[in-house]
């Protein structure tokens, strides 16, 4: 069937069966790798896009329904190609180290964007909370909770100046 | 790589049409709510479904009210609604215990209130908080709407009142004076389904038990209830040792097997535990303590 889905603000109209996953969605039908299929049963979080803002892992997710929907991918967090338009949750990673292989990482961003989105300075337990259905391998969670604090410091420091200025 | 067996996809645009839908379609047709129990289900060829009824744009399934002295959970209300609501805070902490570990917060964004109870996976949490709160279920079919208690909502694993062209639209919980409720849950890990837990629901009169609600997850207990144990309780003295006892006669009664979480003299001990420590709670939360 036809679903027409607004990925990382532009509007792609497909073909699809109802059978396909969103994650395949992205990867295989919009050639948007960024977003990663990891254990395809809802466990490790690789996959986790925003759906209607909202993050959930696209492995358990029909692209069908997000027919008419909006969705971000990892894809669409940087602004630019620059390393200053990185988003800064993906600037946080940078500087605390927040990933070694990466595998996660897609993920991970999407999860701690949305939660910054939210909770614009979330306690490290918050921050655990939050990522607490995504599975990382390499780092033992500590950087990226350091990275995210990063970020959410950084956000606040900019919204500050921004004040300032006026 | 996983892949569902093909299926038919229909997008319900409101109730009446979600239901003429499902009777047009048969008994081997499926609603699909947040699907994170069907999905992964329908990759492993566990549940094969000719058509998917999608109901997300159900809007009138939605919603925590405060109706009269009940509380109304629209069937499509998700896990994450729940944690958040007020509502629920005030009213109905066991509910917000449960959902603190139901799952992951990515879960909770998608799984429903009314898509849980229909799973009917004996170790499902909600069910447990459901029946230990006596909770009545809400179902709607083309001819109008009926309501079961939770603890006759249950057929048995997998199994449930709905029938095929039916739909749970809400549920409802009773609030009652001077009561308080927790849950407690152990698992291997974050996320993770319940090695065993328990949810208690105490109302008193000073410092005597009126009424208590027992819920069970993932040990066997019928209906998700401690039925024993809720009658030594009722009457009782709100003290550690009738809690205890409480405890103790829930983890004789329940039916636990072992597997991979566990042998069954672990998972009876956890329910004793479990089942003390969250009247203990309840108790002191209808005392407004905590």
């Amino acid at each position: 069937m036809e679903i027409t889905v607004t990925v990382n603000g532009r509007e792609v109209t497909r073909d699809v069966e109802p059978r396909l996953l969103l994650t395949h969605f992205l990867r295989d039908h919009l050639r948007l790798t960024g977003t990663h299929w990891g254990c395809d049963t809802t466990t490790c979080g690789a996959c986790t896009v925003r759906l209607d803002g909202v993050p959930v892992k696209s492995c358990t997710v029909l692209a069908v329904m997000a027919d008419g929907a909006r969705v971000d991918t990892v894809e669409g967090l940087a602004a630019g190609m620059a390393e200053t338009d990185l988003d800064p949750v993906q600037q946080g990673f940078v500087a605390c180290h927040g990933l070694q292989c990466g595998f996660c990482t897609p993920g991970m961003l999407m999860t701690t964007r949305a939660l910054l989105d939210r909770d614009p300075d979330p306690s490290p337990a918050t921050i655990r909370e939050a990522i607490s259905g995504q599975i990382c391998r390499c780092t033992g969670y500590e950087n990226i909770v350091r990275a995210v604090r990063w970020a959410a410091e950084a956000e606040q420091q900019a919204a500050t100046t921004t004040e300032v200025a006026r | 790589m996983q892949v569902p067996a093909t299926f038919g996809y229909e997008l319900a645009p409101d109730l009446a049409g979600a239901l003429a839908l499902l009777a047009r379609h048969g008994p081997d047709a499926r609603p699909i709510a947040g699907g994170h129990s069907l999905l992964p289900m329908m990759k492993l060829r566990l549940a094969e479904p000719t058509v998917l009824v999608d109901i997300n744009g159900l809007t009138e399934l939605g919603g925590i009210t405060v109706d009269g002295d009940a509380i109304r959970f629209g069937a499509m209300v998700r896990h994450a609604e729940v944690l958040d609501s007020a509502v629920v805070a005030e009213h109905l902490p066991i509910l917000r215990d449960a959902e603190r570990v139901i799952a992951d917060p990515l879960v909770r964004n998608r799984g429903t209130v009314g898509g849980s109870l229909c799973q009917a996976d004996p170790s499902e949490d909600l069910s447990a908080a459901f029946s230990a709160l006596g909770a009545t279920v809400v179902i709607t079919s083309r001819d109008g709407e009926r309501t079961v208690p939770v603890r006759e909502f249950h057929r048995g694993p997998y199994e449930t009142a709905v029938a095929h062209d039916e739909l749970v639209t809400a549920v409802r919980v009773p609030i009652r004076p001077a009561t308080g409720s927790a849950y407690e849950k152990v698992e291997r890990r974050t996320g993770d389904w319940a090695v065993a837990a328990a949810g208690a629901v105490v109302s008193l009169d000073g410092h005597t038990v009126v009424r208590a609600g027992i819920g069970l997850a993932a040990v066997g207990a019928e209906h998700f209830v401690a039925a024993e144990a809720e009658e030594a309780l009722r009457g009782a003295p709100a003290t550690a040792e009738s809690f205890a006892e409480a405890g103790r006669i829930a983890a004789e009664h329940c039916r636990p097997t072992a597997d991979q979480r566990g042998p069954v003299d672990y998972k009876r001990h956890l329910v004793g535990v479990l089942v003390a420590r969250t009247c203990h709670r309840a108790a002191a939360r209808a005392r407004g303590e905590v």
